[in-house]
């Protein structure tokens, strides 16, 4: 059995997550929480098609990219009319960002393990060179937000506080969690991880191995584009640098390898581990540290690999069994 | 009306003929043995059989319907369950979970699911293995899940690729009354053994392979007095 945070200390960490910025009133500390809270919801996202379904991808960063592009290209050019709102953008990012991984997994599924790791990153490359070099989405200068004042939710725009994007991120985080909880414990939870332990056996069961790691994509994605939408609105501005990167696909599969894959609470774990890792690495060594916390999570995978493979939600089961 | 035809089906891969015009019926409730020595082409029959592989000529029909290159998940919903000779348990889930992912073919209720699990996992003798992982499981009680987990799809056919390869002696007896119970419960079956001793006595009909090729089918008596039998596979100790 995997180990179950109970009830009480979800609600718990969740009271304790709400009163934070009670607490902690200036920026940084917010900053650092809702990139925690950003990075656990992607890697939450990633977790449900490579932690259940056992199909590892290493391109999400495409779907991040989705969500922010879409968003901040339709508040851009107006196309919304009237609809104009980041939340619109937010939910039409996802609704793309589903597409799109369908148009990718249909050929994609057709390899297996390793194979399939290597062609998502392939995928993710192209994606980004693409933009780079296509002027109407920016191009590689990136796009700017329009500045929306005065601050109003229906804006998705906050300058003088960052409490309310602390709290979105917050609210991002539990409903991917409630979402991934749900498919879990359903049939298709299931359906997903009997496809990562043998798909041919999955297949002599009745399963449609092709349309159901297909579904996996298509929530991972939807879920992952939403996290992209909040970065845009968060940092008001993108480029294929920042929202792109196979560094950023990298790093959410380090979260949740990190956590504990297959765990609905690895994820969050895993964020809350390597973000503020990687805040400590850029304060104390400004820009030429940008190398050094991938050493770090390096050597912290490396660890866990040989350690406990099942991330540090197994290390914790383990040492409960013991005491 | 048969519950299963197979009529003159081949398979080749590359210049390798696996399966040769291989024709015959099981009807309901029945319970054929096949036997062959190793590379006959008894476990690409089942991959055939099960959609894993796609015959280059022939035809399989199930209730008089071709399944023949249907993709197994299609073939299992029309009822063929199957377990297979290297076993494929679902290592990182439990034993109950295992079998839920089968009864799951017929509901999406997770209760449910559970319930007809348990069922499948008590009919088998797992019931108290339940919640351990399938990873630690001994073969002889994989080979249990495997056949838990099929029959939780509530198969008509159900097809067992060595029941008692690689489980220990003490293991068979039970293994054997294990599938007698199915075949009494109404359920198909086709047997691939090398036990002789087991399969003679469990089955109706046995079907003997020879690189590729049916050359033998009838009573358990007629087949292992076969000429060409005795010569191919079960040697002139066995006869005599």
């Amino acid at each position: 059995m995997r180990p179950r945070l109970g009830p009480l200390a979800a609600f718990v960490l969740l009271g304790a997550a709400l009163a934070f910025p009670l607490v902690f009133t200036l920026p940084y500390p917010r900053d650092v929480m809702i990139r925690i809270f950003l990075y656990a919801m992607l890697a939450t996202a990633w977790n449900l098609l490579a932690g259940y379904c056992g199909q590892i991808s290493l391109g999400h960063a495409v779907f991040f990219g989705t969500g922010a592009y879409t968003s901040t290209l339709l508040l851009q050019q107006g196309w919304l009319g009237v609809w104009a709102s980041p939340w619109v953008g937010m939910a039409l990012g996802a609704l793309l960002a589903a597409l799109l991984s369908q148009v990718i997994g249909f050929p994609v599924f057709r390899l297996r393990g390793h194979y399939f790791a290597i062609a998502t990153i392939a995928v993710g490359e192209i994606v980004q060179t693409v933009v780079i070099n296509w002027d109407a989405v920016g191009g590689a200068r990136g796009l700017f937000v329009p500045i929306k004042r005065p601050d109003s939710l229906i804006n998705f725009q906050f300058h003088e506080s960052k409490r309310t994007y602390y709290y979105i991120a917050l609210a991002l985080l539990v409903l991917a969690i409630g979402i991934s909880r749900w498919i879990v414990r359903s049939r298709t939870g299931y359906y997903f991880r009997a496809i990562r332990e043998d798909q041919d056996a999955a297949a002599a069961l009745g399963i449609p191995v092709a349309r159901y790691k297909q579904r996996a994509m298509a929530i991972s994605a939807a879920l992952t584009a939403l996290g992209g939408t909040f970065y845009a609105q968060y940092v008001l501005f993108i480029d294929p640098e920042s929202v792109l990167p196979l560094s950023l696909s990298i790093l959410v599969c380090l979260v949740a390898v990190l956590g504990g894959v297959g765990t609905l609470w690895g994820p969050i774990l895993g964020a809350a581990i390597l973000v503020p890792l990687g805040e400590i690495t850029r304060v104390q060594l400004g820009g030429t540290g940008k190398a050094l916390d991938l050493v770090i999570y390096g050597l912290l995978i490396m660890i866990v690999s040989v350690v406990q493979p099942g991330g540090i939600m197994a290390l914790l089961q383990r040492g409960s069994r013991r005491s | 009306m048969p519950l299963l035809e197979i009529e003159g089906v081949t398979k080749r891969f590359g210049g390798l003929v696996a399966n040769r015009e291989i024709s015959f019926q099981v009807s309901p409730g029945e319970l054929v043995g096949v036997i062959g020595p190793n590379g006959a082409g008894k476990s690409t029959l089942f991959d055939l059989l099960t959609g894993f592989q796609a015959p280059d000529a022939g035809h399989i029909r199930l209730d008089g319907v071709p399944i023949a290159g249907l993709r197994p998940d299609e073939i299992s919903r029309r009822g063929v369950g199957r377990t297979f000779q290297k076993l494929k348990p679902f290592g990182g889930m439990t034993v109950l979970e295992n079998v839920m992912v089968g009864a799951f073919q017929k509901t999406a209720d997770p209760r449910q699911a559970r319930a007809e699990a348990e069922d499948a996992l008590e009919s088998v003798g797992l019931a108290d293995r339940a919640h351990v992982h399938a990873r630690v499981l001994s073969t002889g009680q994989r080979k249990r899940l495997e056949m838990a987990r099929a029959l939780a799809t509530r198969p008509r056919l159900l097809l067992l690729d060595e029941i008692t390869g690689g489980v220990d002696q003490r293991s068979i007896p039970d293994l054997v009354e294990l599938v007698r119970q199915l075949h009494a419960g109404g359920t198909a079956l086709i047997v691939i053994e090398h036990n002789m001793r087991v399969i003679m006595g469990i089955s109706q009909r046995v079907v003997a392979l020879h690189l590729g090729e049916v050359i033998a089918i009838g009573s358990p008596a007629a087949v292992t007095s076969d000429a060409r039998v005795i010569e191919a596979y079960l040697g002139r100790a066995y006869a005599g």
